[in-house]
């Protein structure tokens, strides 16, 4: 982190704004906002997507992961206007307009693979991008604990997390090595 | 919580992105976002601009020019893990950014960002060095040409003036046949390294070492070469005698002091264990082909 002692600023009390398009689970948005507003605030605040949660706002506990473009991203580690132009996925998007469960959401119901579900949604985004990008899928067990490094839960111990790993490609038809 | 106010630049080329840097007194030049933004969440930064280089045509994408890898500031670290091109000049850029936190931050992070960033822990700067590479810096007097051994100068610090931008980093071909390996110990993979070595291993007449270059990182204030182990090798056999004694001459490179994650005779130990280690898996490639 940053040791660079900071110069004095003027104080300053102006919000410098920009509009910003984009699509959110496939809706055109467009919107105003504080150059400074992350991304999973104008998610969670602006278009009422609280899906998305806010655990750590360094990177770390993954819970705000969302797709930019197809790939996975930290929302908080993004700034609303540095989407400007881009194509979000949330949780939101991720079950059928019916209900009908996404096979990873389907997997995690199945192999009990969330207790409080603070972190669920930032591990079904970052599982879903890695079926979507990896040609094979690595299902050794260090291969899945690989896949899911970049997040944390509090609550399970993660084996059932693994398990619904190997579930949803199972459900899905995607065989992998391991 | 939540960054700071500032004012926003979108730069659409190199030169608005430099005539910005010297607008402003206190600037920071964002790429990924993803140390920068950690930074401004928790206000350690309060810059009075950022200057978004994200959308700067030039800054896009990796090319290879003769004997030299170029990777330019907006190229995202997932990207050129995953380019095949660049595994076949240089397969030791692979296997580093394996290391480098987890694919989810890759997507987002740039090598460049990275290396401008400059945290003792982090894995890049010690590719860069071991690998003889350098930086160029665009500003307001034109380009100039950083080599890795003057770029890093203490944690987070590097030569890079305040008016500069860092366009790209250009990474040597590793000549075919020549042995590597990136190995490090963290906690959890994807953690910044405890102890991380890149090395690089040719072979010469009569099956001895002609040149070894070892550069590690998590170890001091900065990433480092491995001087004292890679004056253990040259011209030597490379034999598990070898490979010991300059396992054991790189233990005197580690300056960082005891802190919570490791003291400095574990921090020794796993240097120590991890060049040994390093140096086996390339020397067991050196002489083949690249291949995954
Ligand atoms: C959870 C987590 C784990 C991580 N683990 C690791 C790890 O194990 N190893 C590791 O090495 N890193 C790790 N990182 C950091 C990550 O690799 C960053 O992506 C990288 O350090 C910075 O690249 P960036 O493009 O995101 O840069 P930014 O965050 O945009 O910028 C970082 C700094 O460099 C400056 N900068 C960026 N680009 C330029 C440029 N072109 N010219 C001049 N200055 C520039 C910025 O002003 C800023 O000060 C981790 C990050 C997170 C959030
Ligand atoms: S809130 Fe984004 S990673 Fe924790
Ligand atoms: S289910 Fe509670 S944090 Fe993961």
């Amino acid at each position: 982190m940053s040791r660079r002692i900071a110069p004095v600023l003027a104080e300053r009390s102006d919000d410098p704004r920009r509009a910003i398009n984009l699509t959110v689970n496939g809706e055109a948005v467009t919107r105003d906002v504080s150059t400074r507003l992350l991304l999973s605030d104008f998610l969670r605040h602006d278009l009422r997507l609280t899906g998305t949660h806010v655990g750590c706002e360094h990177g770390v506990c993954g819970c705000c992961t969302v797709l930019i473009d197809g790939h996975s991203a930290r929302s908080c580690l993004t700034l609303a206007v540095q989407a400007d132009g881009s194509a979000i996925r949330t949780i939101e998007s991720v079950a059928a307009d019916d209900g009908t469960l996404h096979p990873v959401q389907r997997a995690f119901k199945e192999c009990h693979a969330l207790q409080c579900g603070f972190c669920t949604p930032g591990f079904v985004m970052s599982i879903v991008s890695h079926f979507e990008e990896a040609g094979t899928l690595d299902l050794s067990e260090d291969g899945v604990r690989e896949m899911l490094s970049g997040n944390l839960c509090r609550c399970t111990g993660y084996q059932n997390i693994v398990a619904a790993v190997r579930r949803a490609a199972e459900l899905m038809g995607r065989g992998g090595k391991g | 919580m939540k960054p700071p106010l500032f004012d926003y630049v979108r730069a659409e080329t190199v030169d608005e992105a430099v005539a910005a840097r010297a607008a402003h007194e206190y600037s920071a030049v964002l790429a990924g976002g993803q140390s920068l933004l950690p930074t401004l969440n928790f206000r350690l930064a309060r810059p009075d601009a950022l200057i978004d280089i994200g959308r700067i045509k030039a800054l896009q994408g990796t090319a290879i020019d003769g004997d030299e890898i170029v990777i330019r500031a907006m190229a995202r670290q997932r990207e050129v893990e995953y380019d095949e091109a660049i595994f076949a000049a240089n397969p030791l850029i692979r296997e580093t950014l394996g290391n480098v936190a987890h694919a989810v931050i890759r997507n987002r992070g740039t090598v460049v960002g990275s290396i401008a960033h400059a945290d003792a822990s982090a894995e890049l700067p010690a590719l860069l060095l071991a690998t003889g590479g350098a930086v160029i810096a665009r500003g307001p007097k034109g380009e100039r040409r950083i080599e890795a051994n003057a770029f890093f100068k203490f944690h987070m610090t590097t030569s890079l003036a305040a008016d500069e931008i860092a366009v790209a980093v250009c990474i040597p071909r590793l000549p075919p046949g020549t042995g590597y390996a990136f190995l490090e110990f963290a906690r959890r993979h994807g953690d910044y390294a405890l102890a991380g070595v890149c090395a690089l291993l040719t072979m010469g007449a009569g099956g001895r070492v002609a040149s070894a270059r070892l550069a590690a990182c998590g170890i001091g204030s900065r990433a480092v070469r491995l001087v004292a182990a890679e004056a253990a090798l040259n011209g030597q056999k490379p034999d598990a005698a070898s490979f010991a004694a300059a396992a054991k001459a790189a233990r005197d490179a580690v300056t960082a002091s005891d802190d919570r994650q490791a003291s400095i005779a574990f921090r020794k130990h796993l240097l120590e264990h991890i060049v040994g280690r390093a140096l086996g898996m390339a020397h067991g490639r050196a002489g083949k082909p690249f291949a995954s």
